[in-house]
């Protein structure tokens, strides 16, 4: 790197830049911190100080207990993990599955399968779930969670092109050497391909999941039911009774986020990687 | 007995590998490809023909009425209202764009922390959108966050009711739409930025170009096709706002966007005939904007 010496200028320019950058700081952590400031205070305590008052003490978890039990947000993590458990392993499944036949066969069939998908990038799903309710209904899975998975299954084409886009770079030669030691093509794919897409069933993982735990639309449509309620229909479902309990749904907002904060300290490098992947399809 | 010794010794090698191929497929495409076909294709059918019904998505009688709902949703400003708030989403997605690209640049050479910059300003992008509705609501509502950072400043005097003044309140909603994705923007830009050769930069250095020479010339062109793709992503991302205005306003005080829009008439007035010209209109937008980024992006990428 060419290394110049700091005249003034440059020191004002770097100033500047870092006065920018940390004020943006502000800008993205202090609507966070004040309901985690709130979440903690009494609520004759959140009546009288001032949002940016730290709380008398970190220690009172009692708005997080409330929102836990009576805010149902208990059941809404279990149906959470449920859905994200049978939704994950579907998608992951059937993407891997459809990829290795768009990149390994250039048959007719896989032709039309994938100009099919392709065309289907265009139609927006929150558009088409007019219909796609009278579907679900029609089908009797209206109110299971059965629902939300097989949509978010079904729904799903930027996982395949994630895929695919690993696969492509895995070379043919293998399957082929692998082929002439007598394997058929379901070993190929189970025993060769699968385990050498490893990382691309991380960032599948982590960028599907990511949608689906923070997804409101799909459990607000169609699984209504009280003890259906995911994550987000449970926490919107405070709006009501903690109207004027802010502490409560300060307390539901913090615990709905510590997830997200987990896997995004533990997993940030993946998720990235994962984002500039899935953008670019095709 | 003899036929299922004969079963057991079936198996897939026995094929040959064209037989496999097929085989394959069918298997492995066919729960993609019903899942496909059934959640996306034939719901876009039925909606197509719904909207040129009366239907009230439960009686078992639909009757076809032509194009009467497409002409009332085009004739009555009512229903193309959405339209318009949509276009304050738009151009907050731009201004979200071009902050986004500044602030890249300035995380992307040369910074300290840059990764701590980046994960605060990216993490927003992976909260739950309950979560973020409801941040929001508490930080706009009279007295709160928003009220008194004003005040500490001492620009009390610019207090507002942000999510009651029908003036305001998509301005409102659009910043926080603002402060969700912009991360997002900024992690993409980045990554593009950084896989500029450094070479180009230092070889730019080395003849006098400016740092705003550079970022014009070099920076700009370098990231050309991920700008083209988020500007085309933002427009339809703004034509289909649905979540944070539902959940923070319920479409009230002018916030009514088109997706709202929709699902109000579909699941609340039970209007689906209505509902679904609505979404076949904002479907074919969706293609039309779809088609025109393929081209633009196609005529450059070459």
């Amino acid at each position: 790197m060419v290394r110049r010496k700091m005249n003034f200028k440059d020191i004002f320019l770097t100033t500047l830049k870092y006065a920018i950058l940390i004020l943006l700081l502000f800008v993205f952590i202090v609507p966070v911190l004040v309901v985690f400031f709130a979440a903690f205070k009494t609520n004759a305590e959140y009546a009288s100080t001032s949002v940016l008052t730290l709380p008398s003490n970190f220690l009172n978890f009692k708005n997080f207990v409330a929102a836990f039990t009576e805010g149902h947000m208990l059941t809404g993590f279990k149906n959470t993990v449920i859905i994200l458990i049978f939704s994950l392993a579907g998608s992951v499944l059937t993407g891997s599955m459809s990829a290795f036949v768009f990149s390994r066969f250039k048959s007719k069939i896989s032709k039309v399968a994938n100009f099919l998908f392709l065309v289907a990038t265009m139609i927006p799903m929150i558009s088409t779930q007019v219909a796609t309710f009278q579907i679900i209904n029609a089908l009797g899975l209206f109110n299971t969670r059965l629902a939300p998975i097989i949509l978010y299954c079904g729904t799903d084409i930027v996982s395949i092109y994630i895929f695919l886009q690993f696969m492509e770079n895995i070379p043919v030669s293998l399957d082929e050497s692998a082929i002439i030691d007598g394997a058929n093509y379901f070993q190929v794919f189970f025993k060769i391909i699968f385990p050498l897409i490893r990382p691309a069933v991380a960032t599948v993982l982590i960028t599907k999941g990511v949608a689906i735990y923070n997804d409101f639309y799909i459990p607000f449509l169609y699984t209504p039911d009280q003890s259906l309620l995911t994550v987000s229909t449970a926490l919107f479902a405070f709006r009501g009774p903690y109207g004027a309990h802010w502490e409560i749904i300060s307390a539901g907002v913090i615990l709905i986020m510590i997830p997200t904060l987990i896997i995004f300290l533990a997993l940030q490098k993946q998720i990235y990687n994962g984002l500039v992947v899935g953008s670019v399809k095709e | 007995m003899e036929a299922s010794v004969k079963r057991k010794k079936f198996s897939i090698s026995s094929l040959t590998y064209k037989q496999q191929k097929i085989l394959i497929s069918i298997t492995f495409l066919f729960v993609p490809v019903l899942l496909l076909i059934l959640f996306t294709y034939v719901p876009s059918i039925f909606m197509f023909g719904y909207s040129f019904t009366d239907w009230d998505g439960i009686s078992p009688t639909k009757n076809f009425i032509g194009l009467s709902n497409y002409k009332l949703i085009f004739s009555s400003p009512d229903y193309f209202r959405p339209f318009i708030v949509s276009l304050y989403y738009i151009v907050a997605a731009f201004i979200q764009i071009a902050l986004a690209v500044c602030i890249s640049y300035l995380i992307s050479f040369r910074c300290r922390f840059a990764n701590l910059f980046k994960g605060v300003y990216f993490f927003p992008s992976l909260i739950n959108s309950v979560a973020i509705s409801f941040i929001f609501i508490f930080f706009f509502r009279p007295g709160s966050t928003l009220d008194t950072i004003l005040k500490l400043l001492g620009l009390g005097k610019y207090i507002q009711l942000w999510l009651q003044n029908p003036h305001l309140i998509n301005v409102s909603l659009a910043f926080v739409s603002v402060w969700r994705y912009i991360g997002y923007d900024i992690v993409m830009f980045s990554a593009a930025m950084q896989s500029i050769p450094t070479d180009i930069i230092e070889a730019a250095e080395v003849d006098g170009a400016n740092r705003f020479q550079q970022f014009i010339h070099i920076i700009i062109p370098g990231i050309s096709t991920i700008l083209k793709l988020l500007v085309f992503l933002s427009i339809t991302g703004s034509l289909a706002a649905f979540e944070i205005p539902y959940i923070m306003t319920g479409g009230g005080n002018g916030s009514m966007t088109f997706v709202i829009q929709t699902v109000n008439f579909a699941f609340q007035n039970y209007r689906v005939g209505l509902a679904s010209a609505l979404a076949v209109i904002l479907l074919i937008i969706s293609i039309l904007v779809f088609v025109i980024q393929r081209i633009v992006l196609q005529s450059r990428g070459a």
